[in-house]
C-alpha cells in the first residue's frame, strides 16, 4: 500500500486554480520530487500534505486513512521549510531537541537522540550555536536535523537548496541522498531546478499550471517525455515541429520544415498526416565532416554558426541548408584538442533512427 | 585624496553631532550638575538657596533619618511595578492583534494608540476626575494606578508591536508542524522572542512613572504620596530646595542603577542561554 496517496486535489484561490486534480501515490522509503516552474502550485500541494491548507476537493490519505481535518501538529510527518524557519532564541541543540520535546521525551532520550541526529547532518561541535552563527549550508542542514530528528513517517522539503550557492548546493545534494538512505524516511521534494530533482529523485512528478504533466523516473522522463513541455523543461532539447509522412514502428517518417525527411521509430498506432513534435538531445547528435562516410539514416548538411566551450563540452548551434537550426553537444575529450569545429565550418550533422521521440500534440 | 575624503567625513561627524550635544549639555547635564551643587547648600530663608557659601549635608542628614522618605520611595516603586505589569497585561493582546491585522488596518489602529496624544494631558486627567469622582474612586490608589496605567499604555504598546510585527510567521508555523499546540507556540516561540519588546516597554512605563507627579497630585489622595509629589512639595511649597534637590539625585541614582541591573539582566539571560544545551 502507499505511503501517500493523493487522490483528486484541487485548490481554488479565488478564480485561480493552483492546483487542479492531481492524484498522486508515493511509497514508503520513496524520495519523491514535485518539479515545475515558479507558481505552477509545488508549495501549495506541500502545504496541504502538511495540514496548513485544506483542498477543496479531493483528499489526502496517510496509510490510507484520510488527513482531512487533521491539524498540523497532529500530522506524523514534517516539513522543512524553504526559509529555514529556525527558532532564533534557541541553540542549534534546542532547535533539534523541539520536536522530542512536543513529543515528550524523557530528557535522557532527547539528548541521545539530538546528539545522534546532528552527527548525521555533520554538525555534532555545533550543539551549542546560534542559528544566527551559522553559514546558510549550516543552518540547512539544522532545519534537516530538526525534521528528521523524530523519525516522521514523511518529511516534506521545499526548495530546501534553493538558498545555497552552486557548490554548496551539491555537496548537500550528495549529503541529502546519503541522509535519506541512512534514515529509511520517505522524501517529498520541492524544486524548480530539473537537475537537482534528476540527480535526487527516486520518481519525479513534473507540474505546470497546477496539473502534473508527467510521474516518471529520472531516465525515462529524459529519455520519454511525454509531452513538448516535459521535453523543453527537464533538460536541454531540439524541439521540431513535424507532420508524418509514413507510420511503422521502426519505419516512421516525419517532414519538418527547414529541416527535410527525418526517420525515426515509434511503438506507438500513428495515422499519416497528423502533426506533433520532434524531440531529439542534443547529446545523441553527431557533428562529423561533410566528406566522412556515415552510416546514419539522418545526415543533414550545415554549417557551424555558434559555438559554446563549456570546458568538458561544447555545444554547437549548426544551421542547416533548410534554415533550420540544430543544437549538438559534444565531449571534449580528444587529448592535445580543445575544439573539433570551428565557427563557419561546413559540417554534417546525424543521429541514429531511434535517437530522438515523437511527441503527439 | 583619500585623507581628505576620511577628514570631510570627520568634519561631518562632528557638524551632524554638535547641535544635540550642545543641547543635551546647556539644557540637561549643567541644570543636573546645579542640582547636585543646590543639593549640598542651605536653604534661604523665604525659599531658594542661602547665599553662598553656606553649605551642609543636612539634607541627606535629613533624608537618611527618617524612615517616613523611604516609605515614600518603596511605595513609589511598588506603583511603578504595579503599573508596568498591567500594562504588559493589557497592551500584549493589543500589540499582538496589531501585529497580525491586514496591512492596513495596521497602520490606522497604531494611530488610535498615539491619538490620545493628540490631546492635553492635563486636560485628560480631569476627564478622570469626572469619571472617578462620582464612582467614589478618586483621591485612591485605585485612582492613582488608573491614570498611570491610562496615561503610559502607548509605550508599551508600542515598542511591544513592533517587536511583534517582525516575528516571522514561518517561525510558527514550523513549530506547529514540529508538533506544538497553540498555547505551547505562544509560550515556546512567541513570547521569549518578544521579551525585547517588553524589555523596552518596561523601560519606557517605570522610569516615568515612579517620578511623576502630576497624575498622583491629581488622582491620588494626600496620605499615599509618591516620590514626585514629595520633590515638587520642597521645592514649591516647604521652600526647601536642598532637600528638593538631594530627593531628586536619589530617584535618578535609585532608576540609573535599576537600568544597569535590567541591562546587566538581559545580556546575562543572553550568555546564559548560549551556555544551555
Ligand atoms: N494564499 C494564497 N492566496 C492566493 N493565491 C495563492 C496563495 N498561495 C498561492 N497562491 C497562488 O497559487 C499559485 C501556486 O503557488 P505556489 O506557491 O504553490 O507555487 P510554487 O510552485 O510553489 O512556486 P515557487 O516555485 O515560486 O515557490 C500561484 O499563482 C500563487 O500566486
Ligand atoms: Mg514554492
Amino acid at each position: 500500500m502507499a505511503l501517500l496517496e493523493l487522490k483528486n486535489i484541487t485548490r481554488r484561490f479565488g478564480a485561480l486554480e493552483a492546483v487542479k486534480d492531481v492524484s498522486l501515490s508515493i511509497a514508503a522509503g520513496e524520495f519523491f520530487t514535485l518539479l515545475g516552474p515558479s507558481g505552477c502550485g509545488k508549495t501549495t500541494i506541500l502545504r496541504m500534505i502538511g495540514g496548513f491548507d485544506e483542498p477543496d476537493a479531493g483528499d489526502i490519505l496517510l496509510d490510507g486513512k484520510s488527513l482531512a481535518g487533521v491539524p498540523p501538529e497532529k500530522r506524523p510527518l514534517h516539513t522543512v521549510f524553504q526559509s529555514y524557519a529556525l527558532f532564533p532564541h534557541m541553540s542549534v541543540a534546542g532547535n533539534v531537541a523541539f520536536p522530542l520535546e512536543m513529543a515528550r521525551l524523557p530528557a535522557a532520550e532527547i539528548k541521545r537522540r539530538v546528539a545522534e541526529a546532528l552527527s548525521l547532518v555533520h554538525l555534532g561541535d555545533k550543539a551549542a550555536q546560534f542559528p544566527h552563527e551559522l553559514s546558510g549550508g549550516q543552518r540547512q542542514r539544522v532545519a534537516l536535523a530538526r525534521g528528521l530528528v523524530n523519525k516522521p513517517r514523511l518529511l516534506l522539503l521545499d526548495e530546501s537548496l534553493g538558498a545555497l550557492d552552486a557548490k554548496l548546493r551539491e555537496e548537500m545534494q550528495v549529503e541529502l541522498i546519503a541522509i535519506q538512505r541512512a534514515v529509511g524516511i520517505t522524501f517529498v521534494f520541492v524544486t524548480h531546478a530539473q537537475d537537482e530533482a534528476l540527480a535526487l529523485s527516486h520518481r519525479i512528478a513534473v507540474m505546470r499550471d497546477g496539473r502534473i504533466e508527467q510521474c516518471d523516473e529520472p531516465d525515462k522522463l529524459y529519455t520519454q517525455p511525454a509531452n513538448r513541455f516535459v521535453a523543453d523543461f527537464v533538460g536541454k532539447i531540439n524541439l521540431f515541429d513535424v507532420e508524418v509522412l509514413a507510420a511503422g514502428k521502426a519505419a516512421l517518417k516525419l517532414a519538418a520544415p527547414g529541416l527535410g525527411e527525418i526517420a525515426a521509430s515509434d511503438p506507438r498506432p500513428l495515422r499519416v498526416g497528423e502533426r506533433g513534435a520532434f524531440a531529439l538531445r542534443p547529446e545523441l547528435i553527431r557533428i562529423v565532416d561533410q566528406k566522412e562516410a556515415i552510416e546514419l539514416k539522418n545526415r543533414f548538411f550545415g554549417r557551424v554558426k555558434e559555438l559554446l566551450y563549456l570546458g568538458d563540452v561544447t555545444l554547437y548551434k549548426v544551421e542547416l541548408a533548410n534554415g533550420g537550426v540544430v543544437e549538438a553537444l559534444m565531449t571534449n575529450a580528444a587529448p592535445g584538442r580543445a575544439l573539433f569545429h570551428e565557427v563557419g565550418d561546413a559540417v554534417a550533422v546525424c543521429w541514429r533512427h531511434d535517437a530522438g521521440v515523437y511527441l503527439r500534440n | 585624496m583619500a585623507e581628505v575624503r576620511s577628514r570631510a567625513r570627520e568634519l561631518t561627524k562632528w557638524a551632524v553631532t554638535l547641535p544635540p550635544t550642545a543641547f543635551l549639555v546647556a539644557f540637561f547635564l549643567l541644570p543636573a550638575l546645579i542640582v547636585v551643587a543646590a543639593s549640598f547648600r542651605e536653604p534661604g530663608e523665604f525659599g531658594g538657596l542661602a547665599p553662598w557659601p553656606a553649605h551642609s549635608l543636612d539634607a541627606y542628614r535629613f533624608l537618611f533619618g527618617d524612615v517616613i522618605y523611604l516609605e515614600i520611595f518603596a511605595r513609589s516603586f511598588a506603583v511603578a511595578v504595579l503599573t508596568t505589569l498591567i500594562c504588559i497585561v493589557l497592551a500584549y493582546p493589543l500589540a499582538w492583534l496589531i501585529a497580525h491585522s491586514p496591512a492596513k488596518r495596521r497602520d490606522l489602529m497604531v494611530l488610535l494608540v498615539v491619538l490620545p496624544f493628540a490631546s492635553n494631558f492635563l486636560v485628560r486627567i480631569y476627564a478622570w476626575i469626572m469619571l472617578l469622582g462620582p464612582a467614589n474612586l478618586l483621591f485612591t490608589p485605585f485612582a492613582v494606578i488608573i491614570g498611570m496605567v491610562y496615561v503610559h499604555l502607548p509605550f508599551m504598546i508600542l515598542p511591544l508591536y513592533t517587536n511583534l510585527e517582525n516575528h516571522d510567521p514561518a517561525w510558527l508555523e514550523a513549530a506547529q508542524d514540529l508538533g506544538a499546540p497553540a498555547w505551547t507556540r505562544f509560550w515556546r516561540v512567541t513570547f521569549p522572542l518578544s521579551l525585547p519588546g517588553i524589555f523596552a516597554g518596561s523601560a519606557l512605563v517605570f522610569i516615568p512613572v515612579i517620578g511623576i507627579f502630576a497624575v498622583p497630585e491629581l488622582l491620588g489622595g494626600t496620605r499615599d504620596i509618591l516620590i514626585g509629589n514629595l520633590i515638587k512639595q520642597q521645592f514649591l511649597e516647604d521652600r526647601d530646595w536642598p532637600l528638593g534637590a538631594a530627593l531628586s539625585i536619589l530617584l535618578t541614582v535609585v532608576v540609573l542603577v535599576l537600568a544597569a541591573l535590567a541591562t546587566w539582566g538581559a545580556r546575562r539571560r543572553r550568555h546564559g542561554a548560549k551556555a544551555a544545551p
